[in-house]
């Protein structure tokens, strides 16, 4: 148990170990590959600027999670309830889905301010894995429970709260999951092609900006804070669906239970 | 004599995408009675008691209960719990969707968890209980309405032979002191004469009722009836028939 837990880890630290060392016996330049221990120092000594990249970066990923979750729920349970109006917006959510957000930045850009279609970016791509499988996961219910609900007069409201929407659980935190990422990657995308300077430059900005100035070792202090942002996202959602279905969902079992 | 509590006549189904599933049903249920709905597979009897609870409509037939449409209750081959929700929960669905609070409902869900022994388990998970408790669960929520018809569709099929034994007798317990009538429908000959007042055998599909035989009342069935001229009666005479009605189609 214990060593399964810490092998990835020694395994991560003697890549960092290798790293450093190639660079101090090669006797790289820090404008070409900076060694990990100059890249914490830089994270230390920059860390005004970019833990205020940071909370931006953070916030738009939130806050474009959040509005995703809601729409997308929200458009879920309307499409299970009305298959005209599935039929008649899904097939716009795919295009949106289908087309490289990169490709969309821009344009949302000429007509948002720069915060706001950031926010946009990554919205647009954590909206659809939240709806797609919130969706399935509504239309998954068993059918011997929809006949007991039948049987015994539920109404619609209690089918949706009673029974559609724990049926959907799983497959809406699978979808979380997956948003969750995305959201991040989409604001990152967005903010650089947004290049926006000053109150709400992101991480991504600083890596561009950084990258102009040719200080290297920023950029990578910026990537290294972006991946831990990633990660931590990751594990709070994955923490999150164990939390919620521990006790009846088979994905959730613990192992050797 | 009353009146049935429910008859079918005539009753005819035919699936949208073309199988004929009933031809001119004709069953009565009296009061208090246990009957089991004899056949091969894919004959009709699940679509028969799907007609029943009104969750499948007939072409053609009338099916009619003395006195208005009384409590009905279904208990599926599958436990059919939701998985999210403890026994507790599981078991109070069926008042709660019928509008009343948790704690109006507490009394009968707690009663209804004491008939089938597992007054125990509120708080558990369906994950955490065997095959059999968990049919147990589903009886419970069957019975927490307090229904005068409870529908079986195969409840027992997937359980070995002691939980499947040990149930059949707990089945018959409930019913006597519930006072339900039951329609079980099964495909096992010995199962359909240890529990029933009455075994309805099924022609192959289209589905209709070849024979009917009636199991001399007896005293309580314990595990010694399997060992009775009556019960072995019971199993030679329904063999017999299922057979002939194979044979015949
Ligand atoms: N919803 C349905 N649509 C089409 N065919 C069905 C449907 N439900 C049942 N059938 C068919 O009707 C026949 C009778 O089914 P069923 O009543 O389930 O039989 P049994 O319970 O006796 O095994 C079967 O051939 C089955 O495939
Ligand atoms: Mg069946």
């Amino acid at each position: 148990m214990t060593a399964a837990r810490l092998l990835p880890l020694a395994v991560f630290l003697a890549l960092l170990g290798a790293w450093e060392a190639v660079v101090h016996l090669q006797s790289i330049p820090p404008y070409i590959l900076p060694a990990p221990s100059l890249i914490f120092t830089t994270l230390i000594d920059d860390w005004r600027l970019l833990s205020a990249s940071l909370a931006v970066t953070l916030r738009i990923t939130a806050l474009a999670l959040a509005l995703a979750t809601g729409f997308g729920v929200l458009f879920a349970v309307l499409f299970a309830q009305w298959r005209w109006l599935e039929r008649s917006l899904f097939p716009l959510a795919v295009i949106l889905q289908v087309t490289p957000i990169i490709a969309i930045a821009p344009l949302l850009l000429v007509y948002l301010d720069a915060g706001t279609a950031v926010l946009a970016c990554a919205f647009l791509v954590a909206f659809f894995p939240i709806l797609s499988n919130t969706a399935l996961g509504l239309s998954s219910t068993d059918h011997n429970l929809r006949d007991l609900f039948d049987l015994y007069g539920a109404s619609r409201w209690q089918q949706i709260k009673l029974l559609r929407l724990p049926s959907a659980l799983p497959y809406f935190l699978g979808g979380l999951r997956i948003a969750g990422g995305l959201s991040l990657i989409g604001a990152i995308a967005a903010e650089i092609a947004a290049g926006a300077a000053g109150q709400g430059a992101g991480l991504a900005y600083r890596i561009v900006e950084a990258g102009y100035r040719l200080n290297i070792p920023r950029m990578f202090a910026a990537l290294a804070l972006i991946s831990i942002a990633g990660i931590a996202i990751w594990l709070a959602l994955e923490w999150a669906n164990r939390a919620m279905l521990s006790r009846w969902h088979e994905s959730a079992r613990e192992r050797g239970l | 004599m009353s009146a049935p509590l429910v008859s079918l006549n005539g009753i005819q189904k035919t699936f949208a995408n073309g199988t004929r599933a009933l031809d001119h049903l004709e069953l009565a249920i009296m009061r208090g009675e246990f009957v089991s709905l004899l056949g091969p597979s894919g004959c009709g009897k699940s679509t028969a008691l799907r007609i029943i609870a009104g969750l499948e409509q007939a072409d053609a037939g009338t099916l009619t209960f003395d006195g208005g449409r009384p409590e009905i209750a279904f208990v599926f081959q599958d436990a059919t719990l939701m998985p999210w929700a403890n026994v507790f929960d599981n078991v109070f669905l069926p008042l709660r969707l019928k509008g009343l609070s948790r704690q109006d409902a507490n009394a009968s869900v707690m009663d209804a968890l004491v008939h089938v022994g597992l007054a125990d388990f509120v708080t558990s998970y369906p994950r955490e209980l065997s095959g059999g408790m968990k049919m147990r669960v589903s009886i419970a929520r069957a019975l927490v309405t307090k229904p005068t018809l409870l529908l079986m569709d195969e409840p027992f099929a997937a359980l070995d032979e002691i939980t499947r034994h040990r149930l059949n007798r707990d089945l018959l317990t409930l019913q006597a002191d519930l006072d339900m009538s039951v329609i079980f429908v099964t495909h096992s000959v010995y199962e359909s004469a240890f529990l029933s007042s009455r075994i309805a055998i099924f022609s192959p599909r289209p589905g209709r009722i070849v024979e009917t035989i009636t199991v001399a009342p007896t005293g309580a069935r314990t595990e010694e009836f399997r060992r009775t001229p009556t019960y072995l009666e019971a199993c030679g005479k329904a063999a017999h028939a299922l057979e002939l009605a194979m044979v015949g189609a």
